[in-house]
């Protein structure tokens, strides 16, 4: 890369683009305007310090966030990047409650009794065991059956909430 | 007023003046503010972008050149970058678990206003329940009476 054509980096700094050139692998001359960010914020002998630092593998990577960082220092250069941190943070909090609020309305959901239970289903339920005992019965055993009914129901409902 | 020079004059050795850009954003009680700020961006850079800032702003732009220099010396090769993809992951995260959720809530509300088949079903195959009416209070009462039962 460093071998004909400068990379953008050299070329910007105005000298001779050596064969191992840090910078060469990542600057290409192609694209000027990354270089020349990265060097407005961070400084080029800074970014070739970190990058010494850093193995090669690792070295793509790095230079990828400095141009990120590089670019939004640009755009706003009283925040920079910690105003898009800043913005995420929020809608992550925001996300958050939506959410604990939605979990809450299942909760309540979970917690209402159930639609008024037609007759049909309760005697559904026991009309086997009124099927086989006696049929004699008052209104006011009527009554109890249902009430009985309803407080199983209630159990079962309050059941699952602990569970 | 004071003869103490800022972090930075006495890291970089040199006379602290009294306009010096850097004095007001690094004290001398935290030399190491100045350092992290020095070891990523360099001191003529973060003068240079100080100067090109209005006064009331400076503060916020320093503190934030330090954030940044801080992760940058955590992290080297993501830096504070690093912050903003966890960030977008959890975002992602929490509108899918959103959605699942809402979706989860429609579905049991449309369950409590539209109650299961197996009840119309088995009222019409119960031999027993067929002559009902809808009033539950009646139905069986009438059943009573009537000697059905």
């Amino acid at each position: 890369m460093g071998g004909n054509s400068p990379c953008a980096s050299c070329k910007l700094l105005r000298r001779r683009c050596a064969k191992d050139c840090i910078f060469a692998p990542y600057f290409p001359s192609d694209d000027p305007h990354k270089f020349a960010m990265v060097h407005k914020v961070f400084g080029a002998s800074n970014v070739s310090k970190m990058l010494q630092e850093l193995p090669v593998q690792q070295r793509a990577d790095a230079v990828s966030s400095l141009v990120y960082e590089a670019n939004a220092r640009v755009r706003d250069p009283v925040y920079g990047c910690v105003g898009a941190i800043s913005y995420l943070q929020n809608q992550v909090s925001q996300l958050q409650m939506q959410l604990a609020m939605a979990q809450a309305e299942i909760v309540c959901i979970q917690m209402q009794p159930a639609p008024q239970i037609s007759l049909d289903q309760m005697v559904d339920d026991k009309s086997s065991f009124l099927h086989n005992h006696h049929f004699n019965f008052a209104s006011s055993s009527l009554s109890t059956n249902v009430n009985i009914c309803d407080s199983l129901n209630r159990d079962n409902i309050f059941g699952d909430i602990i569970s | 007023m004071s003869s103490g020079r800022c972090a930075a004059c006495r890291y970089l050795r040199r006379k602290c003046t009294e306009d010096c850009i850097l004095s007001p954003y690094f004290p001398s009680n935290n030399p190491q503010r100045f350092v992290s700020v020095h070891r990523i961006y360099g001191a003529s850079n973060v003068s240079k972008l100080l100067l090109r800032l209005p006064i009331h702003v400076r503060a916020e732009a320093a503190d934030s050149l330090y954030f940044e220099a801080q992760c940058r010396l955590e992290d080297p090769v993501h830096g504070c970058v690093g912050l903003v993809f966890m960030l977008q992951q959890q975002i992602q995260a929490a509108e899918s678990q959103l959605v699942k959720t809402r979706v989860q809530i429609a579905v049991m509300k449309s369950q409590a206003q539209h109650p299961q088949p197996r009840e119309a079903e088995s009222s019409f195959n119960n031999p027993f329940l067929r002559h009902f009416d809808n009033d539950a209070n009646l139905s069986f009462s009438n059943q009573i009476s009537s000697g059905f039962i």
